[in-house]
């Protein structure tokens, strides 16, 4: 497998009113193309800053973030960022909004083709003259994924992407990104702080320290899918990774 | 049913307001203050020979010209001092003084620089809603969600797309608001111009009713009028709030 992201000594601090705040401290990591690794940590251990340094957002303080070789300087279509409260422009339909990407694409026509292919493939077709507000929350999400998939990224940076949705949403959305990424193969960093989600989806899940945060532990995922969650080798697992978080999980 | 129960007390309220004044007028037997039959017939008496459409016409041609004059300056102004942050150190200041003037303040400069035609009401219109229109617009593009721009970024799109699907759609509702804050001040506006040196128009006829023979009947008419016309021109900015693109803003 080559390898698609190389991330190698990426630090990150912040000047605050109390003095310097290291949030990423020395974190490197390599991607294979087409994997999808999870990335877990404690809330405000700096995940969200680490996956903004690597989709191009914020440059690092040192350390690089190569794409396939190549340094990236700044953020871009080959690498779409999805994130918790979503980006869905309210002031286009979803049609639009899907079409909003497809800068390369010359004709209209071909434009509303594209658009409503991936309307259909997250299933919402028929609902392609509708504005956001008329639309639910899981919904929203199926146009955030849909407007990303459109551009055919090679990565898709997910920042808690289902974390405002309720519980059933969530693990309903998880099943249809599996089924997508069955069908398209993409290159995924999910970040999360839901340890069943990562064990559902991830091939590699890697463990953050809190702040300044770097790679605690990483643990490979080889259950085939689909994963049963239930399995006392996810519940083990689970059990791991929270143990590395410092949670003992009871029972 | 609900909708009439809505509207019930302010209807009422109107009612009973005509009412008392009609009392009070034919108990005091004033021999100046009309009652709100005479009223009535004096709006009657201008609709036959004419002369209410043409003030009314006149004054909404004014309101019209100097409104969408301030339109087309403001939109461009408001965008571009939004968007670029010297834009705004440099010109917010002047406008900050500028703004608390009352167009009133303005009448004599008016008819300094454009005489006593048309030219300046229409300029003291395009003075009071120029600054509203741009207070918002400006306010609008700086309350702009950054995930907006991140994700525009993200997609890589030209600066053209970024201001026509991003950055214009997502202050259009402040600039409808804007346009409605505009639009009222400009009515206010125009009829206290007109009171000045024209031949025509609502605020004209109001002075010109007074000056000629005390016709308080025609002055009171003149105010329903323009009430009545400002409540209409706010109803269509309203329209405005009801676009599908925009209605996201206003939702909650």
């Amino acid at each position: 497998m080559p390898i698609k992201i190389d991330v190698a000594n990426l630090r990150k601090s912040f000047s605050t009113d109390k003095g310097t705040l290291t949030v990423v401290d020395d974190v490197s990591l390599q991607v294979g193309d087409g994997e999808f690794i999870a990335i877990v940590g404690p809330s405000g251990c700096g995940k969200s800053t680490l996956m903004r340094m690597m989709a191009g957002f914020i440059p690092p303080d040192s350390g690089r973030v190569l794409i396939d070789g190549a340094v990236r300087t700044q953020p871009g279509p080959q690498g779409i960022l999805i994130s918790q409260h979503g980006s869905v422009f309210p002031w286009l339909t979803v049609q639009e909004n899907l079409m909003f990407g497809l800068n390369a694409v010359e004709s209209t026509a071909e434009k509303i083709a594209i658009a409503d292919h991936y309307a259909n493939i997250v299933g919402l077709k028929g609902f392609e003259g509708a504005y956001p507000h008329e639309l639910s929350g899981g919904m929203l999400k199926r146009v955030e994924i849909a407007r990303a998939l459109a551009v055919k990224p090679a990565i898709l940076y997910m920042d808690e992407p289902f974390s405002a949705l309720d519980a059933l949403m969530s693990l309903r959305m998880r099943n249809e990104l599996l089924k997508i990424l069955g069908q398209e193969r993409h290159t995924v960093l999910l970040i999360t702080h839901d340890v069943e989600e990562a064990i559902h989806l991830a091939d590699r899940i890697m463990v953050l320290s809190p702040r300044p945060t770097r790679i605690q532990a990483t643990f490979d995922v080889k259950m085939p899918h689909p994963r049963k969650l239930t399995s006392p080798e996810v519940q083990q697992l689970r059990q791991a990774i929270l143990k590395e978080l410092g949670v003992e999980a009871e029972d | 049913m609900s909708r009439l129960r809505q509207f019930l007390p302010g209807i009422a309220i109107i009612v009973l307001l005509i009412a008392a004044w009609w009392l009070i007028v034919v108990t005091t037997r004033s021999v100046i203050f009309p009652t709100p039959w005479q009223v009535v017939t004096g709006t009657v008496e201008l609709i036959r020979d004419g002369t209410l459409w043409m003030h009314i016409g006149a004054s909404l041609g004014r309101v019209g010209a100097g409104f969408f004059l301030a339109l087309a300056v403001a939109l461009p102004l408001g965008l571009w001092m939004g968007w670029q942050r010297g834009a705004y150190d440099t010109l917010n200041p002047l406008f900050q003084i500028l703004r608390p003037i009352s167009p009133i303040a303005w009448i004599p400069i008016a008819i300094l620089w454009f005489g006593v035609g048309n030219a300046s009401p229409i300029y003291l219109i395009f003075i009071s809603s120029v600054f509203p229109m741009v207070v918002q617009t400006v306010a609008g593009v700086h309350t702009i969600e950054k995930r907006y721009l991140r994700a525009a970024e993200n997609f890589g799109v030209s600066r053209y797309k970024l201001f026509t699907q991003v950055v214009i759609p997502a202050v259009l509702p402040q600039i409808i608001v804007g346009m409605r804050i505009g639009l009222g001040v400009a009515w206010l506006v125009v009829v206290a111009a007109e009171m000045i040196a024209l031949r025509s128009g609502l605020g004209y006829l109001i002075i010109d009713s007074r000056n000629a023979g005390n016709r308080y009947d025609l002055v009171i008419a003149g105010m329903i009028i323009i009430g009545l016309i400002g409540l209409m021109l706010d109803g269509l900015m309203r329209l405005l709030e009801g676009l599908k693109m925009v209605r996201w803003r206003y939702a909650h």
